[in-house]
């Protein structure tokens, strides 16, 4: 028994080593000592052999697929205008300005059985289908038993996920976690200068790229010029909960956010300690004058650091990105949109959170091959004259939307749990009926038919 | 990717079961291929709709998807919180289609009957006169719309009708006599023998020239 215990510890004394040497260290110095990089090449080298694989299995083309486009069925990105127009091209125009064909309910009609065959919104919601398979039994949408060698392939990955990678990644996770309210804590009790500030950014940014390590980050920042700056807000794309480690793995943000219980509540106190960070009690979050003046004061002071906000308001899938709530871009202040995009062959970042609950959706992550991601700094933005606000937000989110190559959707995030407006309704019968009967002083200038 | 022939060449099927139940914990879904219909005794979906297997495979897991509460049909409330559906200004027709008259239910067979009128023309078709003409032919295509226009079921789209319909799409958007003087100038132009109705036969000549497969067919890419 005693040997037994030895041998255990010494066992626990090597892994930790280890684990602090040659994973810890590197990361608090910004320091890759290459592990991740091979380690995703030879994932990638290994995927494509299981697609080339499956697909002899099934004999097709032995190509690899790229991303297709989203959806499942084609459709025609016409506007209600252009597609009527096109049906009734055959039709002799008419006179009198009144423009009813019966062709016309073709293209509701198509528009309403795509819907129902497949929806632009609820799909957003759920995780994104892959192209092939990525050997997690979690993709595996009806890819029925290919060939023993593939199976042989998955069977050696669930024991590297679950066995090695898992509690490697756990232990990271709870160095970086326990790191940061200690350290945070520790920079707390200095007296606010300059010095503090820039041990709370260390502090801050040696956890965070711990947790990174701890998830088997990759990202890769493009345009770091446009890095965001104090006194502006930081707007971006929202996935997961670790958008936020990733973009804090790059800059120093001021996070904006509910108090919460538990675990996260001692992470937000002892953060808010060392620089300040904004953090709302539920009762707050419901007065938006409150919270867009607390956010107003923040920036103003040009010592503290950029806001991070998610205008979206909940998570989606990461093939399109939603309306982004006007809240954020009323406050005045530039804008530094950032667009997020990962890769879905490696481990899919998307928070279900209607299916699985934080602590599910993070061992999910942990027992994924690793999170690859892009992240873009965009050029910043202000509001222009004559613009208002939703304008403004329409503008900065087809800028993401762009970047990213997600698709561009001007629907309500709130749409997870919430029913369409009857607004939305109306505005789409005002839209065909202009058509028909044109404006009121077109109308008016035509004569009794 | 979707990969249906289960039968690998080697592999007893007994391992290939265990397979599916313990390892992958999923239980493979078999869609209701062979449904016991009411008025026919052993439907074959594949045979009947010509819709490809893969294809069936998502239209079930759409139905899936939709059946919230996972009662095995549908009602018109899960058609409802389709977003897309709910603005569209002839929704409500659409969901009603679904629907036969008196039932309040829609089963997976009925789904694919009423999609499969918006499958793609095939290129290559039989020409044998005796078989029937396939769901997604133009003129089947056609007598749908058309059955939707005409609500009394007479077989004439009557003045009755197409002010009904048109003021379905359009509620609040138009007044009484804009929607009188268009109903008016439709039938004109669509009516050839002057019964002010619109018969099928005539909704078919005035939409001759219309490119109705492409417009009325719902392709899948994948």
């Amino acid at each position: 028994m005693e040997a037994a215990w030895d041998i255990a510890s010494v066992l626990f004394q090597v892994w930790l080593s280890i684990v602090v040497g040659l994973i810890m260290l590197p990361a608090m110095f910004g320091v890759s000592l290459g592990f991740t990089d091979l380690y995703i090449k030879v994932l990638v080298k290994t995927l494509e052999w299981a697609t080339r694989r499956i697909q002899r299995g099934q004999n097709e083309q032995p190509t690899l697929p790229s991303q297709s486009a989203n959806g499942i069925i084609e459709k025609d990105d016409g506007s209600m205008e252009e597609e009527i127009g096109e049906l009734r091209r055959s039709h002799p125009k008419s006179l009198a300005g009144v423009d009813f064909t019966l062709c016309d309910v073709f293209y509701f009609w198509k528009k309403g059985i795509e819907n129902i065959v497949e929806d632009q919104v609820t799909q957003r919601f759920t995780s994104e289908e892959l192209v092939s398979w990525n050997l997690l039994t979690r993709t595996n949408n009806n890819f029925c038993y290919i060939s023993v060698r593939v199976t042989i392939m998955w069977g050696l990955g669930v024991f590297i996920r679950y066995c090695i990678l898992l509690p490697l990644r756990i232990t990271l996770a709870a160095i970086g976690l326990s790191w940061l309210v200690i350290g945070t804590t520790l920079v707390g009790f200095l007296p606010n200068s300059n010095v503090k500030n820039s041990l709370s950014d260390l502090v801050h940014i040696t956890c965070y790229r711990i947790c990174a390590r701890g998830l088997s980050a990759t990202i890769r920042y493009h345009n770091k010029e446009n890095r965001p700056q104090k006194g502006g807000i930081c707007v971006a794309n929202h996935t997961s909960p670790i958008d936020i480690v990733i973009l804090a793995n790059d800059g120093c943000y001021a996070m904006v956010g509910q108090v919460h219980g538990g675990l996260m509540g001692v992470i937000q106190r002892s953060m808010v300690r060392s620089c300040p960070h904004v953090w709302f009690e539920r009762s707050e979050m419901k007065d938006r004058t409150t919270v867009a003046n607390r956010l107003k004061d923040h920036i103003a002071d040009k010592t503290k650091l950029p806001i991070l906000i998610f205008p979206e308001g909940t998570c989606i899938n990461n093939t399109s990105v939603m309306m982004f709530k006007k809240g954020s871009f009323e406050i005045g202040g530039t804008i530094y949109p950032v667009a997020i995009k990962y890769d879905p062959q490696f481990g899919d970042a998307f928070w279900n959170s209607a299916k699985y609950n934080m602590v599910s959706y993070i061992l999910r992550m942990m027992t994924s091959w690793a999170i690859v991601c892009n992240v873009w700094y965009l050029p910043p933005m202000s509001q222009q004259n004559g613009e208002d606000a939703v304008q403004f937000a329409n503008r900065v989110k087809s800028a993401i939307a762009n970047q990213g190559g997600l698709v561009d959707l001007s629907w309500d995030g709130g749409l997870k749990r919430a029913k369409v407006k009857e607004s939305y309704k109306e505005e789409q019968q005002k839209m065909y009926s202009s058509m028909i009967v044109g404006t009121d002083c077109h109308e008016n200038s035509v004569g009794p038919t | 990717m979707r990969c249906f022939d289960v039968t690998r060449r080697s592999v007893p099927a007994s391992l290939m079961k265990l397979y599916k139940s313990v390892i992958l914990n999923k239980q493979i879904h078999q869609p209701p291929m062979l449904i016991e219909h009411k008025h026919t005794h052993a439907v074959n979906i594949l045979q009947l709709f010509t819709i490809s297997t893969a294809h069936i495979i998502r239209l079930h897991d759409r139905f899936k998807e939709l059946d919230t509460e996972r009662r095995g049909y549908l009602c018109p409330q899960d058609f409802g919180a389709i977003k897309g559906l709910a603005i569209n200004p002839i929704g409500d027709r659409i969901i009603g289609a679904f629907f036969s008259p008196g039932r309040e239910t829609v089963d997976f067979y009925t789904f694919v009957k009423i999609l499969a009128h918006f499958r793609p023309a095939d290129n290559i078709r039989p020409k044998e006169s005796s078989s029937p003409e396939p769901i997604n032919s133009r003129t089947n295509k056609l007598k749908f719309v058309f059955q939707m226009y005409d609500l009394d079921k007479d077989g004439k789209i009557s003045r009755i009708d197409l002010l009904k319909a048109l003021r379905g799409m359009l509620e609040m958007q138009v007044t009484e006599e804009q929607l009188d003087s268009i109903v008016d100038r439709t039938i004109q132009e669509a009516d050839l023998d002057g019964d002010d109705a619109i018969s099928f036969e005539e909704f078919r000549k005035s939409l001759e020239k219309v490119n109705i497969d492409h417009k009325m067919s719902i392709r899948f890419l994948r």
